[in-house]
């Protein structure tokens, strides 16, 4: 018995409300309706006219992805095959190559990808590419309107994502979760860059 | 006795009926496309010719081009004649509706009808309302789909409860008037603004607005067509030119009921200030025509307001609805009618009588739902001894 009780305390009833001559005339509540469907009517539109205007894309958004550059126009990658083992979608493809020793431009490199392969259609754009990356080589960035006529298109290969970067440098729409050009021995850090504080929102892999 | 001075005010009306009809279905979509982004805070069509004009054009070309699917199911010659049947019936009826300022006297030349001084007008416009159900009756069973058929029952039964109420609506009117004849009806109504039969009806007015929208099946009535729960209704194996019939036909519906509406009850091409005969002059002529236009467009706005304001009611709401709110409030406002005529009063008398069954219809109504609630805390007390005392038994 205590225990109905008890439980019957917690039963909260929920009143109809009281229904009005207003109400039940139901010609009033109509009006009212109407009321507010022109008020619709005359207020400001929603609509953003897409193809002329472009949404603003939050500066953390996972797109398309990109293959840094260094600052000698080399591919940043060190084909360490880490984005490609952290890859939860299997879709990247790298095959290393030894650096060539003898060009003195690549002095400072023991390895870099000889071709470096991404599905795009495969990818989750979760991101663990870009988190895995020792010299922040893989990026993603906010290009979101990826479209092709074949799947063929959407297979991406370095000259693909080089010329990503190429175009999304100078966007002044950064990716904001990678620290480009302060990690890792392979990366040369920009002179300002190393003496500067740590940027705010460094995880502890930064 | 048909010679080429009466054939061709005929001719006339009929072409331009017929060149109207369809076009004005067109646009009707997009103009009903633009309001409902309007009151969605949307912008709607816009991309097709300047402001999105030609969208309705282009809906039309590719409907028209659509392929002609004709399910292996179905039971050909009905479903083949169907979509027509509802179309004859839509455009059956306008033949009896001035489309623009007709005389009622036949002073010969073109005057804006189709088939100009009939005198039992109202009387063939119910006849054929009531055909117009075969459209959608039969094309819904010709499409041997259950989701078809139930929205053909559906509507069967709507068409029969609706058809009552606006019958009766339309009697007050009639009564006052003296005349099934349309063009008359409308003359009783020349005298000034307080003469239109809305004053004095009003009642009947809502009424016959209300049944009139249930006959077209829009919104709040499409319980024949909607799609949340019977696909496409009655249309629902229809594609291509086939669908464009019934659509057509609904859209007729709409101009039609909202040529009377606005006939029956706002004064027709009557307004205020315009006074004189209707023929005097050209300009006279063709502002009533704007003035009629205008009114029947007021309408035809709020018909497509309502479709965004109202939800759908439920099947069983619908019949109450018609039987037990809308014949009552029909019969009673014919009895005031009537009663008026007989001892010769004025007819004033009827504006207040309207408002009086309004609001006691309005009384009854929160009598009823007070009573419905009482009888749910019946149900709380019930359960509550059962929280108390335990299960019984």
């Amino acid at each position: 018995m205590s225990e109905v009780k008890k439980r019957e305390k917690k039963v909260v009833w929920a009143e109809q409300p009281k229904i009005g001559l207003m109400e039940a005339l139901y010609l009033p509540a109509i009006a009212a309706g109407i009321a507010t469907t022109v008020r619709h009517v005359f207020s400001r539109n929603q609509t953003r006219q897409y193809p002329e205007v472009k949404p603003e894309i939050p500066p953390n958004y996972r797109g398309v992805h990109r293959l840094n550059r260094d600052e000698k126009g080399r591919v940043k990658c060190v084909a360490c095959f880490l984005c490609q083992t952290a890859c939860p979608a299997n879709c990247i493809t790298i095959v290393a190559a030894p650096a060539p020793k003898d060009d003195p431009n690549w002095k400072d490199r023991d390895k870099y990808p000889a071709t470096f392969e991404l599905d795009e259609l495969r990818c989750i754009y979760c991101g663990m590419c870009e988190e895995a990356c020792p010299v922040d080589a893989i990026e993603l960035t906010s290009v979101y309107d990826l479209t092709g006529y074949t799947r063929e298109e959407l297979y991406y290969n370095k000259d693909k994502l080089l010329s990503v970067f190429d175009k999304t440098k100078d966007s002044g729409n950064d990716p904001v979760r990678t620290h480009r050009g302060e990690l890792g021995p392979a990366s040369v850090a920009a002179p300002e860059a190393a003496n500067a504080p740590p940027p705010p929102g460094r995880g502890k892999h930064g | 006795m048909m010679n080429w001075e009466t054939l061709w005010p005929l001719l006339a009306a009929m072409g331009i009926v017929l060149a109207f009809v369809p076009v004005a279905g067109l646009y009707m979509t997009f103009v009903e496309r633009k309001l409902a982004a309007l009151i969605q805070d949307r912008i709607g069509p816009n991309r097709v010719g300047p402001a999105g004009l030609f969208q309705a054009i282009a809906d039309g070309i590719k409907i028209f081009l659509k392929e002609q699917i004709i399910p292996g199911h179905v039971f050909k010659s009905v479903y083949f004649f169907a979509p027509s049947i509802g179309l004859i019936c839509a455009m059956l009826s306008i033949a009896v509706v001035p489309f623009g300022p007709a005389p009622t006297s036949d002073t010969g030349g073109f005057r804006a009808i189709i088939a100009p001084g009939v005198d039992i007008g109202l009387l063939f416009l119910m006849a054929i309302s009531g055909l117009s159900a075969y459209g959608i009756i039969l094309g819904g069973w010709a499409s041997n789909n259950k989701y078809s058929l139930y929205g053909a029952i559906r509507s069967c039964a709507q068409f029969i409860s609706y058809e009552i109420p606006l019958g009766l609506s339309l009697l007050g009117v009639i009564a006052i008037a003296g005349s099934l004849n349309i063009e008359t009806i409308v003359a009783s109504q020349g005298e000034g603004i307080a003469n239109w039969n809305v004053w004095w009806q009003p009642v009947a007015a809502i009424l016959f607005f209300t049944a009139a929208l249930a006959e077209t099946n829009r919104l709040p009535f499409d319980l024949s067509e909607c799609e949340q729960e019977l696909v496409g209704g009655f249309h629902t194996e229809y594609s291509g030119i086939k669908f464009v019939l019934f659509f057509l036909a609904e859209y007729t519906h709409v101009v039609t009921i909202s040529f009377l509406t606005v006939l029956l009850f706002f004064g027709g091409w009557h307004f205020p200030g315009l006074t004189g005969d209707i023929q005097a002059s050209v300009g006279g002529y063709l502002l009533r025509w704007g003035v009629l236009v205008a009114k029947v467009c007021v309408v035809v706005a709020v018909i497509m307001q309502l479709r965004w304001t109202l939800p759908r009611f439920r099947f069983d709401q619908l019949m109450g609805l018609a039987w037990k709110g809308l014949i009552p409030l029909g019969l009673m406002n014919l009895i005031g009618v009537l009663f008026v005529l007989t001892l010769d009063g004025s007819r004033w008398w009827l504006t207040g009588y309207s408002l009086v069954i309004l609001l006691v219809s309005g009384m009854i109504n929160v009598a009823l739902i007070q009573s419905r609630l009482n009888t749910s805390k019946g149900a709380r007390a019930t359960s509550e001894a059962v929280l108390t005392k335990g299960q019984p038994g």
